[in-house]
C-alpha cells in the first residue's frame, strides 16, 4: 500500500519534535517531506544567545543533523520558503516552484520578531533576533561597528545586548516598560537585574518610547530618536520587542487565525487535514513561546497524526526559569500578587538574592526568585498541585531543604558544582558527564539523562539534582514534569492516574484487556508498565483480576530477593519480630543443610539467609516450615516492635502484641511500594516508629499513629496522624490509611511521596473525618486480603513449580536437523 | 547440525524462560507471547546478571539486576547501553524445544 504523504512547513524545534514523536509511534505510516526556509537542519533556537556570546558554536546547537533526516527517510527541502498552501489540490508550493502534495499537513512556521511600525524600520542594520542569520549578522556587525541599540528589555533583548557587549560593542537597551522583563519579574527583581547588568557595562533607557530610526546617505541606520526628542547614535538596531505568531500562510489559505493559527485540543486546525504546532498556533487563546508547552503539543499532535487519536492538549501552566547573562531568575504563577493575596519576601540586595512568594487562601499561587533559583522547581510543583502550605509556611521561604533533609541533597546548587563532582553515588556519574550527554545527545528530560548516563537510574535520590543540572543546561526547554503528569512509560501516553481510573471505571481485569482498551502501543508492554498494571489490576479488582507472575519482577516471582551473583536471600516471617527456639533450630538446620553462606539479622527484626541457590528455594521453604517474610515484595514487609509493657519497666502498652496482631492482619498485602510498620510501647520509641510508613507509639492514655515516615534514601519523619484509645482503633485507622494508599498511590510511590503529592489534609479527610469511609476502606482491605495465602506454602504445593525453579540438564538426544 | 531435545514448549511459561545447564555455563531459553523461542547465554553483558530471571516483553528481556534491555534475536544490548551476549540456535518442532550448541554466534 502506498504510504500517506505528510508535509511539514517549518523546520524548527516544535515541528521536528512532533516528527520525532510520530516516528516513535509509527515509523512507517507516512512519507514525510519537510520545507525549511533556513539553510540549516533543526537547531536549538534557545541556544542562539550562547552562540552570540561566543560560548558555543553553531555546530554545537544543532539538534538533528542531516543524517537524522536521511536515516528516517525524510525528504528535506532546505532554503525553500513555502509561499502557498493549495487546500483544494492538497499541495504546498515553495518560492522556487517546488511542489509537494499532502494527505496531512503540519504547519510549524514559528513566529516572527515584532518590528516596530516606525519610520526607518527597513534601514540596513535594523534586524530582529530570531535565527542563525540574525545572529551571524550581529556577529559581523560587531566587528566593524560600535554603537548598538537593543529595543526591548525582555529576555531576548537582554541576551542580545549581553552578547553584543561581549563582542565589544557599546550597547544601550531601550525599554518601554517601567522595569526590565515585566512579564517575568516584579519591579524589585527587575531593578536588581538592571543594576547587575549596568555593573557589566550595559546602558539602559527606560521607560522610553522609540519614535524613529534615522539613516545615513547609504541607507544604513545611524541614530535612534525617541518620543521625548532625545537622539542617540546607533549602527545596529536589534528589535526584540516581542514575537508574533507566523500565521500568514495559513491565513492566505483561508484557515481561521487570530493571533496565531486556531487549533483545537488535538492541534488540528479548521481544516481537518491540517495541523499546527508551536509558536504559530493559538490554542484556547494562547500562543505559547516557551519550549516546554510546545513539546507537549508535539506529543499530542503526533498521537493524532499516528491515528491513535486519544491524546488531548489542554494548555500548559508555565514557569520561567532563566539564566540571563549568568544571573538566575525564576517566576511562576501570579508573582505580582493581586487582591486577596499575601506575600512573603526575602531581600538581600548586596548578596544579589531576592525571593518573593505569593500566597492566597493558604495556597502558593506565585513565586518570583532572583539570584537563587534552586527551589524554583519545588515552588512550581506547589503552585501546580495546589498544596495547602499553611503547615510549612514558616519554612516555605527556605525551600524544600528546610523541610528536613539529612540525606544526599546537601549540595543543592547544581550550578556551582564543579564538573568532576559526583552527582549519582550509585553509578558514579559526575556533573560533567551529565552536562556533556545533555549537550551531545540533545536531551530534554530526566528520563533521557537516566538512559544515557545511568545517573539517577538506581536509587533515584539524585533525581532532583539531575533535574537542576538539566534545567541549567537547556533552560526552559527542560521537560520536568511531576510523576502525576508523566506517561507511565514509552508504551502509552497515559499517566498513572489515568491508567488507574480506566481500570476502575471500565472494570478491566486482565493485562491484555487493559492494554487493548487503553491502546498500548507495544504488544506486551515493558518492564516498567507490566508490573504497574499488574498491581493496579489486583488491587482494584481483588478476587477478579488474576495475578500474572510473568508481569512481576523476579523477586516477587521467585518470592525471594535476587543477589548480585544470581543467588537469592530468604527471610522467613517472624510475627512482630518474635521467634522461638524451635524456629531458630529449623533455621540453623536449613542453613547447614543447604550450605547457606551467610545468616544475618536484618533491620526489621528478622533473620536473613543469604546466598541460596534458586533451585533450592522450594526445599528451603519446606524445611523452614515458616511463612514467607515478604522481604522481596512491594508489599507489607515487617512490623517492628519493642518489648513493651510485658517486660519493659517503662512500657505503657503491649506493643509486641499490637505488632503481632497488625502483622497477622496485613499478611499478604500487596501495595504500590514496600510498607513497613513499627509499634513502640512508650515515647522512648525503641522500635523507631517515627520513620515507618505507619508508626505507632503507645502512651499511657492510648496510641499515637504517625504516617508517611521513611528511613531510606531520604530520611523523612512521619507526620502525626491521630491519637486513639484502643487497639481495635489502631487496627481500623492503620488499615484504612493503608487501603487509601493502595487505592490512590502510583506504583512505586512510597507513602511519604504519596502523602506529599495528595497532602496530609486529603488523607485526614478520608480516614479521620469520615467514619463511614474509614470503615469502608478498612473492609475493602480485609476483603482484598481474604484472597491472599502464604506464597511459600502455595508454591511448595504447586505442580507447576518446576517451570520456575528447575534447571534442565542437557540430554544428548539428537534429532534430525 | 546436532539438535538437543530440551523440553516441551509448554514447559516454558509464555513470556517466561528456562535455564539449560550448558557445557560452558547456563543458557537461558525464552518464550515470547507468540511462542517464538530464543536462546542466549544466561549472562547480561553488563554485570553478568541472569537474564533468564528478567521480565520478557516483545522480543526483549530486561536484566533483573540493573534493567539493561537485551534484544533476544541478536543478543545485543539496547542503546544507549552497549554490549552483547552469545546466542544459540533454537527452534520448536512438534511442540518440542530443540537447541543446538554448535555455531553459537559469538559477540564481536
Amino acid at each position: 500500500m502506498e504510504k500517506l504523504k505528510l508535509v511539514m512547513i517549518g523546520n524548527g524545534m516544535a515541528g521536528v519534535r512532533t516528527l520525532e514523536e510520530l516516528l516513535k509511534l509509527t515509523p512507517d505510516l507516512y512519507d514525510i517531506t519537510v520545507f525549511g526556509a533556513e539553510p540549516h537542519p533543526n537547531y536549538n533556537r534557545i541556544l542562539l544567545s550562547p552562540v552570540l556570546a561566543g560560548e558555543q558554536t553553531f555546530e554545537e546547537i544543532v539538534l538533528n543533523d542531516l543524517n537524522w533526516y536521511a536515516e528516517n527517510n525524510i525528504r528535506l527541502m532546505l532554503n525553500r520558503k513555502v509561499v502557498e498552501i493549495d487546500r483544494v489540490k492538497r499541495r504546498v508550493i515553495a518560492e522556487d516552484g517546488t511542489e509537494a502534495e499532502y494527505d496531512r499537513l503540519l504547519i510549524a512556521t514559528g513566529s516572527n520578531p515584532f518590528i516596530l511600525p516606525i519610520p526607518g524600520n527597513t534601514l540596513q542594520g535594523v534586524i530582529g533576533y530570531r535565527d542563525i542569520a540574525d545572529t551571524q549578522m550581529m556577529m559581523t556587525t560587531a566587528e566593524t561597528h560600535r554603537h548598538a541599540v537593543v529595543i526591548g528589555g525582555g529576555l531576548l533583548g537582554l541576551e542580545a545586548a549581553n552578547g553584543l557587549k561581549l563582542r565589544g560593542m557599546d550597547v544601550t537597551v531601550v525599554h518601554i516598560g517601567d522595569w526590565l522583563m515585566e512579564r517575568q519579574l516584579d519591579p524589585t527583581a527587575g531593578k536588581l537585574l538592571q543594576t547587575a547588568l549596568e555593573n557589566r557595562g550595559l546602558k539602559f533607557l527606560l521607560p522610553k518610547q522609540t519614535a524613529e530610526l534615522i539613516g545615513n546617505d547609504e541607507g544604513r541606520v545611524k541614530a535612534v530618536r525617541f518620543a521625548d526628542g532625545e537622539v542617540i547614535p546607533a549602527d545596529l538596531v536589534v528589535m526584540a520587542a516581542g514575537i508574533r505568531p507566523n500565521s500568514e500562510l495559513a491565513e492566505k489559505a483561508g484557515i481561521p487565525c487570530n493571533r496565531g493559527i486556531l487549533v483545537n485540543d488535538t492541534l488540528q486546525t479548521y481544516d481537518p487535514r491540517v495541523y499546527a504546532v508551536g509558536e504559530c498556533a493559538n490554542h484556547r487563546g494562547i500562543a505559547y513561546g516557551l519550549v516546554a508547552p510546545l513539546f507537549e503539543q508535539a506529543k499530542v499532535c503526533a498521537n493524532h497524526l499516528a491515528m491513535l487519536g486519544f491524546a488531548r492538549y489542554q494548555g500548559s501552566v508555565t514557569s520561567t526559569k532563566l539564566k540571563v547573562t549568568g544571573i538566575d531568575l525564576f517566576s511562576a504563577g501570579d508573582f505580582m500578587g493581586s487582591e486577596g493575596t499575601e506575600t512573603i519576601t526575602l531581600s538581600d540586595p548586596i548578596g544579589g538574592v531576592y525571593k518573593k512568594l505569593v500566597i492566597k487562601d493558604d495556597i502558593l499561587v506565585g513565586a518570583c526568585l532572583y539570584g537563587d533559583t534552586a527551589d524554583g522547581g519545588w515552588y512550581f510543583r506547589q503552585i501546580r498541585e495546589d498544596h495547602n502550605v499553611s503547615e510549612i509556611r514558616d519554612h516555605l521561604m527556605f525551600g524544600e531543604n528546610a523541610l528536613g533533609d539529612t540525606g544526599h541533597q546537601g549540595q543543592n546548587k547544581a550550578m556551582s558544582m564543579p564538573d568532576d563532582m559526583e552527582v549519582c553515588g550509585c553509578n558514579g556519574v559526575c556533573k560533567g558527564t551529565i552536562v556533556k550527554a545533555i549537550q551531545e545527545h540533545g536531551l530534554f528530560s530526566v528520563d533521557e539523562v537516566k538512559k544515557h548516563t545511568k545517573a539517577a537510574s538506581s536509587c533515584g535520590s539524585c533525581a532532583g539534582l539531575v533535574e537542576q543540572i538539566l534545567i541549567n543546561t537547556v533552560g526552559g526547554a527542560a521537560d520536568v514534569k511531576p510523576k502525576s503528569e508523566k506517561a507511565v512509560c514509552g508504551c502509552t501516553d497515559l499517566n498513572h492516574g489515568q491508567v488507574r481510573k480506566a481500570i476502575r471505571e471500565h472494570h478491566l481485569t486482565s493485562i491484555p484487556d487493559a492494554m487493548a482498551f487503553m491502546d498500548w502501543n507495544t504488544p506486551n508492554g515493558c518492564a516498567t508498565c507490566r508490573p504497574a498494571l499488574n498491581y493496579y489490576l489486583i488491587s482494584t479488582w481483588p478476587g477478579e483480576a488474576k495475578d500474572d507472575p510473568q508481569s512481576r519482577l523476579i523477586n516477587e516471582r521467585a518470592h525471594a530477593n535476587i543477589q548480585k551473583d544470581g543467588t537469592y536471600s530468604v527471610v522467613p516471617r517472624m510475627w512482630g519480630g518474635v521467634t522461638s527456639p524451635s524456629e531458630l533450630r529449623r533455621i540453623a538446620d536449613v542453613a547447614d543443610k543447604y550450605e547457606i553462606p551467610m545468616v544475618k539479622v536484618t533491620g526489621g527484626q528478622r533473620i536473613d539467609l543469604l546466598g541460596v541457590k534458586k533451585e533450592d528455594l522450594p526445599n528451603v521453604w519446606k524445611d523452614l516450615d515458616m511463612p514467607s517474610g515478604h522481604a522481596y515484595g512491594k508489599s507489607i514487609r515487617t512490623v517492628k516492635t519493642c518489648v513493651g509493657s510485658e517486660f519493659c519497666r517503662f512500657g505503657t502498652q503491649n506493643s509486641t502484641q499490637m505488632g503481632i496482631d497488625l502483622e497477622h492482619a496485613l499478611f499478604g498485602m500487596w501495595s504500590p511500594h514496600k510498607v513497613k510498620l513499627a509499634v513502640s510501647g512508650c515515647p522512648r520509641n525503641c522500635a523507631e516508629s517515627g520513620i515507618k510508613d505507619v508508626g505507632i507509639i503507645g502512651v499511657d492514655s492510648g496510641w499515637e499513629i504517625y504516617i508517611g515516615g521513611n528511613g531510606g534514601i531520604k530520611t523523612e519523619a512521619g507526620e502525626f496522624f491521630v491519637k486513639v484509645k484502643s487497639a481495635e482503633e489502631v487496627m481500623e485507622y492503620s488499615l484504612a490509611f493503608l487501603q487509601l494508599y493502595r487505592e490512590e498511590a502510583f506504583y512505586l510511590e512510597r507513602t511519604v511521596h504519596y502523602m506529599q503529592r495528595v497532602g496530609l489534609e486529603h488523607i485526614k479527610k478520608a480516614v479521620l473525618d469520615d467514619e463511614e469511609r474509614r470503615k469502608a476502606l478498612h473492609q475493602r482491605l480485609l476483603f482484598s486480603l481474604s484472597f491472599e495465602q502464604d506464597p511459600w506454602k502455595e508454591q511448595v504445593s504447586k505442580p507447576q513449580l518446576k517451570k520456575e525453579f528447575d534447571r534442565i540438564a542437557v540430554r544428548e538426544l539428537e534429532v534430525e536437523a | 547440525m546436532n539438535w538437543l531435545d530440551i523440553c516441551a514448549l509448554d514447559e516454558i511459561n509464555v513470556l517466561g524462560s528456562r535455564i539449560v545447564v550448558g557445557p560452558k555455563g547456563d543458557i537461558a531459553i525464552f518464550r515470547t507471547s507468540n511462542d517464538e523461542v530464543f536462546a542466549l547465554d544466561d549472562r547480561c553483558p553488563h554485570k553478568g546478571g541472569p537474564l533468564s530471571q528478567g521480565l520478557i516483553y516483545g522480543k526483549r528481556v530486561a536484566c533483573p539486576l540493573h534493567n539493561w534491555q537485551i534484544d533476544l534475536e541478536s543478543g545485543e544490548a539496547l542503546a544507549p547501553d552497549v554490549g552483547c551476549t552469545h546466542k544459540y540456535s533454537v527452534k520448536v518442532e512438534n511442540g518440542r524445544v530443540l537447541l543446538s550448541l554448535e555455531e553459537a554466534s559469538l559477540c564481536a
